[in-house]
């Protein structure tokens, strides 16, 4: 089982586009490769931007929970 | 895919501003350099104290009558003021920020003047020798 102990919560709630993913990159690039970053955004935006960004740069989206009008996306520094 | 985007700012009203910044930290989570060369109305705007300034923040005339409904619905998501979205695009990337010189002569304009975020001066030949293989983008 790969190791999924968030290394960084990142509360992001009340930014808007590009606040949340930016504050995730910032997290990711504190990260070792392998670590696991969380980012709780109540942007709309976020729901297309995080996972599209995450795809694109080949990083993995553990997660993505919805709770009311915020999600939580889990990501791992894979490389 | 490019991987430099440069961006020739010219405008200096809140929408350019913000769609600039924005897309320059789109390219910068997309891995890419971005150089922004500021020139014209837009170099105005990166005067020291200019973002905060609302007398300084202006929409195109077309659009004046929305300024109102703009201000409130950035209040309402958190829409951060552009100066620092780019603050946080030149923090977590390789963005780069240069006055236009002519612009700077023109406007009596000092790179002492201009908010820290602009890296220095450059004419428009430096600019489009950077630009080689860069997508260019105007605002």
């Amino acid at each position: 089982m790969p190791d999924l102990t968030i290394k960084q919560e990142i509360d992001a709630r009340g930014s808007a586009c590009p606040g949340p993913l930016m504050e995730l990159i910032r997290g990711l690039k504190s990260a070792s490769v392998g670590e696991v970053v969380a980012v709780l955004s109540n942007d709309p935006g976020s729901n297309k931007d995080i996972p599209e960004w995450v795809q694109k740069i080949g990083y993995e989206l553990v997660a993505a929970e919805t709770t009311g009008n915020q999600t939580r996306f889990v990501v791992r520094k894979t490389k | 895919m490019a991987d430099k985007m440069n961006l020739i700012l010219m405008n200096g009203t809140l929408d350019k501003l913000l769609a600039a910044t924005t897309i320059t930290s789109g390219a910068v989570a997309m891995g890419k350099e971005v150089t922004i060369f500021v020139t014209f109305w837009g170099l105005n705007a990166f005067r020291k104290g200019a973002w905060a300034d609302p007398a300084a923040q202006k929409l195109p005339a077309d659009y004046q009558q929305y300024a109102p409904a703009l201000k409130e619905a950035m209040q309402r998501m958190g829409v951060k003021p552009w100066i620092e979205t780019l603050k946080t695009a030149k923090e977590l990337g390789n963005v780069k920020v240069y006055a236009c010189g002519l612009t700077m002569d023109m406007f009596g304009l000092k790179l002492a003047d201009l908010e820290d975020v602009v890296d220095g001066e450059k004419g428009v030949a430096g600019f489009v020798g950077d630009s080689e293989g860069a997508q260019v983008l105007v605002f």
